[in-house]
């Protein structure tokens, strides 16, 4: 998924191991295949729904999505979570240990996406970065790129609006996370790191970690798909339902005048709103889809969701025992810019 | 007597793991004290990046993981 460099893969992969994972797959793509014509049967000849009515329309768009979108979510959670089995946060930290700036916050970037993270660990792994000697810029890469880029708002991009915008998405919040690092990098303000964090000692090398088995990375994707999907189906179909509500009622062109390319402030004002509020890219990006459909700007859009999901309020807290305010403050100020410039790139370009 | 920690500063996973942890070893009939340990410092000192980690007896078992009651039994025993 990124330009990490390779790792052996431990024992060689057993054929028996990929059979069940062979068998799901072909499944999976049946069964993506009947959609439409299911939800299209489902509201129309079941339901008895008139198609192009608002009720109608906004049925069939749940009938289809909903499933479509959660089938996507788990096939992408599940590749991301065998992939992720390679990267350990201590193999990571290895790998950018000794690297150069620039080199240094590149890699980051990419590995970012690559390494498993959840937020409740922002503060050890910021100290075991520090302290491991990898620059404070290159560890913001690292910050910035693994909450942004996450396999749930790529599958959901994806699924909704297609490869392009979720390749977009990637490149735009890859390059956010290595400027932005940089730009933290050359401002020099280690010293608005909370002192101790330099002085802690950091002991043991970490848990034991041997070779995994291909049998044992197939489990973690299965766990992945467990935890990330159990924790998100619902504000994905909370999602959706709102979804289709705008798309059967609100008109078209409705949203065209406050979140259309003409409105300047628009890609500003989105990011000013998404800083406080907390959602994963699970609920909010079938909303942003919708209101899409009715002439809102992709830039525009596309800044709100990075906004939601890069600038958190409460990792913001937590960090906030590692970090003085003024570095917090500094982290926010570049990340918003970068935002608000990728925004304006997408609404100027497409 | 077994010495079992669980790592990590007061996330759900963190709490989702003592549970675990205390059921398994229960279940297992161990003679065993269990803490949660939040302290930055002490989680560092062992070298854990990714929480909730469990350490038993001074040795880290898991680190970023919330396996099941079940799954632990084979961790701790």
């Amino acid at each position: 998924m990124s330009g990490a460099p390779a790792i052996a893969g431990g024992p060689k992969p057993s054929p028996r191991a990929f059979l069940p994972v062979l068998g799901a797959l072909v499944a999976w793509f049946a069964l993506y295949g009947v959609l439409q014509p299911a939800a299209t049967w489902l509201s129309r000849d079941l339901l008895r729904l008139e198609p192009e009515t608002p009720l109608g329309n906004a049925v069939e768009f749940f009938a289809y999505e909903a499933p479509k979108v959660l089938m996507l979510l788990t096939l992408v959670v599940f590749g991301v979570g065998v992939v992720r089995s390679f990267f350990a946060p201590e193999r990571t930290r290895a790998i950018l240990a000794g690297r150069a700036e620039s080199v240094g916050n590149v890699m980051a970037a990419g590995l970012g996406v690559v390494t498993p993270f959840c937020s409740c660990s922002a503060v050890p792994l910021f100290i075991g970065f520090l302290t491991a000697g990898i620059p404070l810029g290159v560890t913001f890469s690292f910050l910035i790129s693994a909450p942004m880029v996450n396999e749930v708002a790529l599958a959901l991009l994806f699924a909704l609006f297609g490869w392009r915008v979720a390749a977009l998405y990637l490149g735009t919040g890859l390059a956010i996370a290595i400027v932005a690092g940089w730009v933290i990098g050359r401002l020099k303000l280690e010293r608005h790191v909370e002192p101790w964090v330099y002085e802690m000692p950091v002991g043991g090398s970490g848990p034991a970690s041997g070779a995994l088995t291909w049998n044992e990375r197939i489990q973690h994707g299965l766990e992945a798909v467990k935890d990330v999907v159990g924790r998100v189906w619902l504000y994905v179909l909370a999602g959706i339902v709102v979804g289709a509500g705008i798309h059967g009622w609100v008109p078209e062109n409705f949203m065209a005048s406050i979140m259309g390319k003409g409105a300047w402030w628009s890609v500003p004002l989105a990011v000013l709103i998404g800083v406080p509020m907390y959602s994963n890219a699970a609920g909010i990006i079938p909303v942003v889809h919708a209101l899409l459909e009715k002439g809102a700007a992709l830039g525009t859009v596309l800044a709100f969701m990075m906004s939601v999901i890069a600038l958190s309020l409460p990792e913001m807290i937590l960090l906030r025992k590692v970090l003085k305010p003024a570095l917090i403050a500094t982290f926010i100020g570049v990340v918003a810019a970068g935002i608000i410039i990728v925004g304006y790139v997408f609404n100027w370009l497409i | 007597m077994t010495r079992i920690q669980v790592l990590g500063s007061g996330c759900t996973r963190c709490n989702v793991l003592y549970q675990h942890a205390e059921q398994a070893a229960k279940e297992l009939g161990l003679d065993y004290e269990i803490e949660k340990v939040t302290d930055i410092t002490t989680i560092m000192g062992y070298g854990v990046m990714t929480t909730p980690a469990l350490v038993v007896d001074g040795e880290i078992k898991l680190t970023g993981q919330v396996p099941s009651a079940e799954q632990l039994k084979a961790v701790l025993s």
